[in-house]
Formats: C-alpha cells, sequence, structure tokens
C-alpha cells in the first residue's frame, strides 16, 4: 500500500472542514482521491465537476494499486473555500471514491507535471531554444533540422514559465500530463 | 461469521452454482424483498422466466415504467424498506429516468434493476440498446452494469447496502441477457465487507456544544426535514421526547411531515414558501435554530442574505455535502439523526435537563400570537367547493381511519400539506425535490400494495393526474382500493398562480381543456367514480366511497 500512502491517521473524511470559512476569495486547491478502478469513476468525478459547475484545472488519473484495484486522481481546482468544501464532500459522496485529500490544507506538498513541447525554428532561435531548455533542465527527446521535441518536468509554474519562453522562439505544439502531487515527509 | 472449520463448511454449503436470472430472484429473497414492481421486455425475460417458477415475490404488473419506480417509491416511504424494480432495456431504463430522479432528490431507497443487450453486443447500436449506466450515472446514488455472472450476486446485495445505507437513494444495476443466462456462483450477502460504511455516530464534542446552547437559548426552534423519516421510527421517537422535554417549538419542512404529531402542543406546521405564517417568523426571529435532517431547500430559505439572521444555526445531517452547502452552520454533526438524538439526549439529562424555561414561555407566548394571524383562514363558499374546505373534510372524515395520504403536485399538494394533519412518520408521500407531476397515484398503487387493509387517498390535481392515468389498468388488475381524490379546476392551477403574480396575468397554456369525463373513465377501468360539484353533498361523497374500491373523483 506504501504507493497509495497519504498520511498516517487520515480517514475518508479527513479532509472536511465542517467549520464555516465562507469568504469570497477564490483559492487553488489541489485534491488526491483514492478511488475504485471501475470504468465509471472517472466519468462520475467528472460528471459531477461538470454538473454542478465547478472547476477543473488539471486531472490526472492511473492505476496505483494493482491488486487493490485503486486508482489515484488528483484534481486540482479553484473556487471560494466554501466551494472547496462542497466539493470534497460532494466528491466524498461518490460509492467509489473511497478517500478524499486535500493536499493543499493537509501539508505541504510536492507538485510535478511532465510536458513535451515541440519548437519548429531556425538559426539563431534553434540555438536559443536549446540554451533555455538547458537552463530549465528539459531533456531533447526528438530531434530533426528544423525541430526538436523537448521534455521537462517540474512544477506547472515552472512549465508555464518554460512555455512562454519558447512561444517567441517556435512553438509549435504542447502536451501536458497534468499535476501529480503528494503530501512531503511521512 | 463464525470462526474456524465449522463456518467455513456453513459458507460453502451456501454459495451455489445458478444462472445469473436465478440469481437475481435468489439475491432479492435474501434481502428480504416481497414485491416488486416491473414491466417486462426482451431483455429481461430470463429473469421474468424466474419470477414466473416461484412465489414468494409478488410482481405488480405497472402499465409504464415510471409507474413502477413511483410505486416502488410509495412502497419504499411508507414501509422503510427499499422498493425494487424490474424493466427492460432501453426504452424500459430510459422511461425509469424520472421516478429514479425523484427518488435522487427526496433521498428514497430504491434498487432498480433493468435488463441489458449480451455484453457482446454492447456498443454496437443493437436493438433496445441504451447506455443506461451512462444515462442514469447522474440520477442514481450509484449504478454498476454487471458484465461477470460470478459478479452478480455480490453486486445485487451492494446495491441493497448502497441504496438503504447512509442517506438513502435509488440504485440502479443493468445486467446483460448473457449474464442472466449464464451459471455462476451465487454468493450470499456480507454488508459488513462493503467498503462503503457512511459515519452514523455524531461527533460528542459537537452535540455537547448544541446541548450547551440548547440549555441558554431564549428564542429555540427546530427544523425538521425527511431526515427524521428516512433514520426511522425510533429516531422519530427520539425526536418527540426531546420536543417534549424542552419545548421547544418545532417546525418542518414538506419532507418531514409526520415525524413529530400534527395534534402535538409545540407543533407549528409546516414553514416555506407554502408554509405557515407562525413557522415562518419563528425561523427568521429564532435565536438557536437546530436543524434536524433537513436540507436548505430553496422553498424554506429564500434570499439567503435574508434567511433568520440573528440565529445561532446547529444542523445534524448524515450527509456532509448537506452541511453548509447553502447556510452557513455554527454547530456542524454528521450522522445518524436516530443516533445523534440518542446521545444527544444522554448528554442533556446527564446535565440535569436544563433550559431557559422562562425565555421559552416568553417565546411561545409570542408564537401564540403569531398563530392567531390564522393564516389558513379562508371565505367559503355556498356554491363553489373551495379547496381548502374539500381537504378540511377529508380530514375531518378520514383522519380516524389508518390511513395514508399521497399527493401529486401543484396547488392541491400545498392545500393538503396545510390541511391534512400527520400524526405518524410514513404516512405522507409526496413528490417534493423534482416536484414531478405523475407522482401520486403510482404511489399510492405502491402504498397499497404494501398495506392492503389501510386507506390509501392519493390527493390530485387533475393536470398532474391524467400524467399517469393509465395506472388505472394497474389498480384495477391487482383490486387495489385506491382512492383518488381529484380537486377538478381545470387548469394547471400552480402554473396560473404563478402566471397571475409575476407574469401580468397572462395566462398562457395554463388551461386544462377536453378534460375526460373522470367518471366514465373510471368506470371504463371497472372502478367507481363520482362527481361532486356542490359543497353540500361533499360529506357524502366521501362517505360513501370509503369501502368501495377504486376512484374516488
Ligand atoms: C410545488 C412545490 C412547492 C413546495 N413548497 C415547499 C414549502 O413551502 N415548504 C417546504 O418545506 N417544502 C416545499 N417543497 C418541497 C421542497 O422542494 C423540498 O423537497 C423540501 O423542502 C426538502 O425537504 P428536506 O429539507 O426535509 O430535505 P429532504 O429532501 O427530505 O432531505 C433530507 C435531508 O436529511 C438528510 N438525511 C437523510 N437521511 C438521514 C439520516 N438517517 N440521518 C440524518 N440525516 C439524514 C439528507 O442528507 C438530506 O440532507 C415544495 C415542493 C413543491 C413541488
Ligand atoms: C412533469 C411536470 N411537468 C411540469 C411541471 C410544472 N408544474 C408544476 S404544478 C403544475 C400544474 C399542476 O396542475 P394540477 O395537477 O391540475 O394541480 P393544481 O395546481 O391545479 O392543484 C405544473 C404544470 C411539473 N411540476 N412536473
Amino acid at each position: 500500500m506504501s504507493a497509495l500512502h497519504i498520511k498516517e491517521g487520515s480517514t475518508g473524511h479527513s479532509a472536511y472542514n465542517l467549520r464555516p470559512t465562507f469568504s469570497d476569495v477564490q483559492e487553488k486547491h489541489t485534491l488526491a482521491l483514492l478511488v475504485e478502478n471501475d470504468p465509471g469513476v472517472l466519468a462520475r468525478v467528472i460528471g459531477l465537476f461538470a454538473g454542478r459547475g465547478y472547476n477543473i484545472e488539471s486531472l490526472t488519473v492511473a492505476e496505483v494499486d494493482h491488486t487493490g484495484h485503486l486508482s489515484r486522481i488528483t484534481v486540482v481546482t479553484t473556487g471560494t473555500p466554501q466551494v472547496i468544501e462542497q466539493i470534497k464532500a460532494q466528491l466524498g459522496r461518490i460509492v467509489s471514491v473511497y478517500e478524499v485529500h486535500d493536499l493543499t490544507v493537509e501539508g505541504s506538498s510536492v507538485e510535478r507535471e511532465l510536458a513535451i513541447f515541440k519548437v519548429v525554428g531556425e538559426g539563431n532561435q534553434r540555438v536559443e531554444a536549446l540554451r533555455l531548455a538547458d537552463i530549465f533542465r528539459a531533456n531533447v527527446v526528438d530531434s530533426t533540422l528544423t525541430s526538436f521535441i523537448f521534455e521537462i518536468t517540474g512544477a506547472p509554474e515552472k512549465i508555464d514559465a518554460f512555455a512562454d519562453l519558447m512561444r517567441p522562439l517556435g512553438l509549435a505544439e504542447v502536451a501536458r500530463t497534468g499535476v501529480a502531487a503528494l503530501l512531503r515527509g511521512v | 461469521m463464525r470462526n474456524g472449520r465449522c463456518g467455513q463448511l456453513e459458507q460453502k454449503q451456501m454459495t451455489r452454482e445458478m444462472t445469473g436470472a436465478k440469481m437475481v430472484v435468489e439475491a432479492l429473497k435474501e434481502q428480504g424483498v416481497d414485491t416488486i414492481f416491473g414491466y417486462p421486455g426482451g431483455a429481461v425475460l430470463p429473469i421474468y422466466d424466474e419470477i414466473f417458477l416461484q412465489n414468494d415475490i409478488r410482481h405488480i404488473l405497472v402499465r409504464h415504467e415510471q409507474g413502477a419506480v413511483h410505486a416502488a417509491e410509495g412502497y419504499a416511504r411508507s414501509t422503510g424498506k427499499p422498493g425494487v424494480v424490474l424493466v427492460t432495456s432501453g426504452p424500459g431504463a430510459t422511461n425509469a429516468v424520472t421516478g429514479l430522479t425523484d427518488a435522487l432528490l427526496d433521498s428514497i431507497p430504491l434498487v432498480v434493476l433493468t435488463g441489458q443487450v449480451p455484453t457482446f453486443m454492447i456498443g454496437s447500436d443493437a436493438f433496445q440498446e441504451a447506455d443506461t449506466v451512462g444515462i442514469t450515472r447522474p440520477c442514481t446514488k450509484h449504478n454498476w452494469l454487471v458484465k461477470d455472472t460470478d459478479k452478480l450476486a455480490a453486486t445485487l446485495h451492494e446495491g441493497f447496502h448502497v441504496a438503504t445505507s447512509g442517506r438513502p437513494g435509488p440504485v440502479l444495476i443493468d445486467i446483460p441477457k448473457d449474464v442472466q443466462f449464464a451459471t455462476g456462483t451465487y454468493e450470499p450477502a456480507k454488508p459488513a465487507a462493503s467498503r462503503y460504511q457512511p459515519i452514523v455516530k455524531g461527533d460528542m464534542a459537537e452535540i455537547t456544544e448544541l446541548v450547551a446552547a440548547i440549555e441558554t437559548a431564549k428564542r429555540p426552534l427546530f427544523y425538521t426535514g425527511g431526515g427524521v423519516i428516512n433514520s426511522g421510527p425510533a429516531a422519530c421517537q427520539l425526536l418527540r421526547e426531546l420536543v417534549d422535554a424542552t419545548g421547544i417549538p418545532i417546525t418542518s419542512t414538506l419532507m418531514g411531515l409526520g415525524a413529530y404529531p400534527a395534534s402535538g402542543e409545540n407543533w407549528l406546521g409546516m414553514l416555506g414558501m407554502h408554509g405557515l405564517y407562525e413557522a415562518n417568523l419563528a425561523m427568521h426571529d429564532c435565536d438557536l435554530m437546530i436543524n434536524i435532517g433537513a436540507r436548505f431547500d430553496d422553498r424554506i430559505t429564500g434570499r439567503i442574505d435574508a434567511f433568520s439572521p440573528n440565529s445561532k444555526k446547529a444542523h445534524i445531517d448524515i450527509d456532509p455535502s448537506s452541511i453548509n452547502k447553502v447556510i452557513r452552520i455554527d454547530i456542524p454533526i454528521v450522522g445518524d439523526v436516530g443516533h445523534v438524538l440518542e446521545d444527544l439526549l444522554k448528554v442533556w439529562k446527564s446535565r440535569g435537563r436544563k433550559v431557559n424555561r422562562e425565555a421559552i414561555a416568553k417565546w411561545q407566548q409570542q408564537v401564540g400570537e403569531w398563530r392567531k394571524v390564522n393564516c389558513l383562514a379562508y371565505t367559503s363558499s355556498q356554491k363553489t367547493i373551495k379547496p381548502q374546505h374539500a381537504l378540511e373534510r377529508l380530514e375531518a372524515l378520514t383522519k380516524d381511519h389508518d390511513r395514508y395520504i399521497t399527493t401529486e403536485v401543484g396547488q392541491h399538494q400545498m392545500w393538503a400539506a396545510q390541511y391534512l394533519g400527520f400524526e405518524d412518520p410514513n404516512r405522507w408521500m409526496t413528490s417534493g425535490g423534482l416536484g414531478t407531476m405523475g407522482y401520486g397515484f403510482p404511489a399510492s398503487i405502491g402504498v397499497q400494495v404494501a398495506h392492503p387493509e389501510s386507506l390509501v387517498i392519493n390527493v390530485a390535481g387533475e393536470a398532474s393526474w391524467l400524467m399517469n392515468m393509465q395506472e388505472m389498468g394497474t389498480a384495477a388488475q391487482y383490486r387495489l382500493p385506491v382512492k383518488q381524490f381529484i380537486l377538478n379546476n381545470e387548469r394547471l392551477g400552480m402554473v396560473r398562480q404563478w402566471q397571475e403574480l409575476l407574469h401580468g396575468e397572462r395566462y398562457s397554456h395554463s388551461w386544462s381543456e377536453s378534460l375526460p369525463d373522470f367518471v366514465k373513465l373510471a368506470e371504463a377501468f371497472g372502478a367507481k367514480g363520482i362527481l361532486c360539484s356542490d359543497p353540500a353533498d361533499l360529506d357524502d361523497a366521501k362517505g360513501d366511497d370509503h369501502l368501495r374500491w377504486t376512484g374516488d373523483l
């Protein structure tokens, strides 16, 4: 179960803070869900966000425990504190969602995303793209005489920054995985 | 489970080989199901065959699948047991969608079984194929497509467990035809093994905080809802004990009527948009609001920023998502009403049964002043039957009977809630959250099936009643003596009421034209119909029909 380990002593309800925190400030939260890996579960989670009008900034999902048929879904969402609490409570109602964790409030967490960028260009632009990729520790995973594909891993902000820099240098295509996140420490 | 070899042996004997279709019937029996409501079709014929071969489970053949689901809702709400429905794939399943949504919004436990095309044809636009789990995902508490006969029995048991645990609701199990034909191993129910185990005990610190608030409050008020009925008769009993011991006034939503008796000393009547003046003013002016199993529906709160501005609010609810959803709560308690009230009473008693008697007496006096306004008064008429009068007479003539009331949706529904008195839980079946016209008649059939000796009355508007009138056939076939009390105002009364208030009296399409002759209609199905248009005849018309079998018009 170590792949799933989120926090000692945590329960399915640990994310609920039922004391009200009503304010108008929009907050960004990263939620980690442990779900039964059945074919409908992703549709249930996405349908909940769509049906109730909540935001999804990013969403990743993959099976993390093959014997237990458990998947982990990481959702980044924004909303007022009340909406965030409602999202967690609504997710907790889904029968095939076993645990809901708000990594933003449960402690400090590590967030990582992988992205691949295709940059098309010649001459100086190419040299500059390579130089910046080096600074961002992006790897070249494909190359032609007129293009590169870079692979970069990092916090979403770092990937945004890299994309901003690549845009004037011939950024042609981007594919991003969305955020995977874990709480720090044990 | 017992340990050791003995237990193992016993378990071995209980797991048996059989077809999926037989498993369905076995699982229903094991779950204690005595009645199912359904309609056959190609994709469920193997199950219908198994039903034919046994006598333990009664099948009620409805005339439309929507009727089956509402009948099961009536059965469930009036017994506290889950209602069970069996319909075919495609159109059978889509016809069930309104009923499923209705049950989801009103927290009614249902297990709906649908047939599906064989697994190897799924996705090929096969005859009568619909993506049933996809369509019903947002209108069920949970649903399953079972692709393996070995998993069918366990899924059926899990379905019953999920439908009835925590906040109740409808579940759907979609069973492809090849899964019904194939043989597999029957697994007996093991509810304790399910991962779905909602919290039922409330947090003691929060409960104690609520007790402390009750001890000092000057203008406390209980605001109760459908959750008390969901929790069961024992919870209603605890509520009565708490209200009577503290002397705190109590109001209820449409869904909670009967949890506390209408004749009770502290009863204020229903609250909300169509609620009583005294109940709404008490909600506005109270200093401690104790919400027990209600969900701050918009029919109650109106504008959120003006809702009971000066009260401390406590909320007992089994579903964390109901708490702080619309109204800010000071004392949140997640748990089952029965469990929480039991602990609350214990703590309150152990701390000396304290309340601020003097202040509450003053508060009661204030409430008494509001009551004197007598908001339900109306001007009676010698010429036409006022609906209020009709319901008052219905109440007077039937209240001493073993009576169950269902309603359709509209003005008549609100009049029924206002003018009829409910002394016990599970006696009032109405579509609250979805407001489904056409709910009441099939629901009355479900109630009558569950309580064959009781007096079951559907208070209806003519327009709503027409929406599922085909169920006359069902009532006639099973000789169910349901009474249809139709208040025929020849209009979509509630729609018209809104047009009058908000749309400059432009009555766009809110007339009931070309209505049938309801008396003849009843007779066409072999029932009896009575037309009553003179107030003086009202009592006779009702007295007369009590012992007849169908159709009071
Ligand atoms: C035309 C029309 C007019 C209406 N006007 C009014 C009106 O004036 N006044 C009015 O009150 N309603 C009115 N309604 C009904 C209204 O729309 C809602 O359906 C109703 O107010 C909801 O009732 P409730 O709050 O008791 O919640 P329910 O829908 O009954 O929900 C029950 C709550 O209790 C919780 N619960 C369930 N089981 C348990 C348990 N075991 N333990 C603890 N908690 C539990 C649930 O999680 C939920 O939060 C009207 C409906 C129609 C169609
Ligand atoms: C299925 C459905 N369609 C439409 C509505 C909207 N609606 C609410 S009340 C009402 C009129 C009901 O008329 P009737 O049954 O005659 O009752 P009355 O209000 O006259 O007592 C309508 C159309 C609804 N609630 N349900």
